[in-house]
């Protein structure tokens, strides 16, 4: 099977627990008692900000393996997380708002958790639109490799600016020190979530992986 | 490390004697500061936001914009006559090469910034005479932070299509922890609070400037070598 088939087939495995998570979330979790139907998108929207910050991890990762080895399929990989990575931040981004405006009255605030996110967006378009703008392949790699060092740099930064300004997302309930505060049935739907989120950006990153190494043949 | 810093102050000074001599470049961006100040007073309304309240942003807004400009002309400078590979192939350490076009965009930048902060002072009705000392060690403290990271990616675009672009969409983001710092900072003191209610700020600035001071003049020489 070619590499290309295999991210086909992962792909599609997440697209059928997509389909799942979609109708668990619906049908078989409880709504929640403040929130209702909103807080659904729950489902969604954080286990896509869970591959947005994994793809941008593993760009700044691939980046410092990229300058210590010089080994081109690092920035493959790199190039494939940064857009696979960019996709998940819109679908992070759209989703946040729409529960927002219901529960918070408003699409959009400057918390911490947002800001940052929407900076991250920024930075990683700001990655992309480089790598697009230099035709040759060394050279586009060892720059990239150094913006996404920079940007891995900066992301605790960002987070640390907006912190010291009042937050009003609301706080992790997973990844936390203590035990997680969320009534089992919705915390197995979210793990299933994660896991499909996951699965998804495994899939597309191996698409996306394969196409590079045709764009280095061609070119 | 002496050897460096020497190596490193040639050719800052190298960068700065020619902007001395054609003055161009100082000249534009001073202007465009007095510009920038002089737009953003008639882009307020005076009867609802009082000139105090919104001080503190102009005055960061202005520095950073004056800085993105100064901050592509660096690495300009040397496509001319293929300057920059006379440079690359020089004996000289590639993090002198950095830190002297760090040096030369500090002396611009400072120098935009202290003709810019009279005018602000002028134009905006605010005494800055009894905040000067902590005001100006901020200054060089933000400046010192954006203008490292702007050495650097200054240096990543020059062979770029569109660079004069590039460069802010690139280098905005790194702008936000010095900018948004900064300007707390500058509210205090405008304000007469005591810096003690921002140091977690001020530590935040001093760190940035550590970081990416270090990691520029480590990545330097890997982003201008083939």
């Amino acid at each position: 099977m070619t590499l290309k088939t295999r991210g086909r087939a992962i792909t599609l495995l997440g697209l059928v627990f997509l389909a799942g998570v979609y109708v668990r979330a619906i049908w078989f979790t409880p709504v929640e008692r403040l929130q209702g139907g909103a807080q659904k998108i729950f489902y969604v929207h954080v286990p896509a900000a869970w591959s947005t910050m994994l793809a941008f991890s593993l760009v700044g990762l691939a980046s410092i393996l990229y300058l210590l080895m010089k080994d081109e399929r690092y920035d493959r990989f790199a190039a494939a997380s940064a857009e696979v990575g960019t996709v998940f931040a819109c679908v992070m981004l759209t989703t946040g708002p729409l529960w927002a405006k219901p529960i918070w009255g408003t699409w959009w605030t400057w918390d911490a958790r947002l800001t940052s996110t929407l900076f991250l967006f920024f930075l990683f378009i700001g990655y992309l639109l480089l790598r697009g703008a230099i035709p040759e392949a060394g050279t586009r790699a060892r720059y990239s490799a150094v913006l996404g060092i920079f940007g891995a740099a900066l992301v605790p930064f960002i987070h640390l600016t907006v912190y010291l300004f009042r937050t009003l997302h609301p706080q992790p309930i997973v990844l936390k020190p203590s035990a997680p505060s969320l009534p089992g049935d919705m915390l197995a739907t979210l793990l299933f979530s994660f896991f499909t989120f996951t699965i998804l950006y495994v899939g597309f990153v191996t698409q996306r992986y394969a196409l590079g190494r045709g764009d280095s043949h061609v070119g | 490390m002496g050897e460096i810093l020497r190596d490193a102050w040639v050719l800052a000074r190298k960068d700065l004697a020619l902007e001395l001599r054609t003055k161009t470049g100082l000249a534009s961006a001073l202007v465009f500061t007095a510009l920038v100040l002089t737009v953003f007073n008639f882009g307020r309304d005076p009867t609802a936001v009082a000139a105090l309240d919104l001080a503190p942003s102009i005055l960061w807004v202005t520095f950073t914009f004056a800085a993105v400009l100064s901050l592509n002309r660096a690495f300009q400078l040397e496509l001319e006559n293929q300057a920059l590979d006379g440079l690359l192939v020089s004996p000289v350490d590639r993090r002198a090469l950095y830190l002297g076009k760090l040096f030369a965009n500090l002396c611009f930048v400072g120098f935009v910034e202290a003709v810019g902060l009279p005018l602000f002072a002028l134009f905006f009705n605010i005494s800055i005479v009894h905040v000067l000392p902590p005001l100006a060690a901020l200054i060089a403290v933000a400046t010192i932070g954006f203008v490292a990271v702007g050495t650097l990616l200054s240096a990543l675009v020059i062979r770029v299509r569109f660079a004069e672009l590039m460069l802010p969409v690139l280098l905005l983001p790194f702008f936000i922890p010095p900018l948004v710092g900064a300007v707390q900072v500058t509210a205090r003191l405008f304000s007469g609070r005591p810096l003690s209610e921002v140091s977690g700020w001020l530590r935040l600035l001093l760190a940035y400037d550590l970081v990416f001071v270090s990691l520029a003049t480590l990545l330097f020489p890997t982003t201008v070598d083939e």
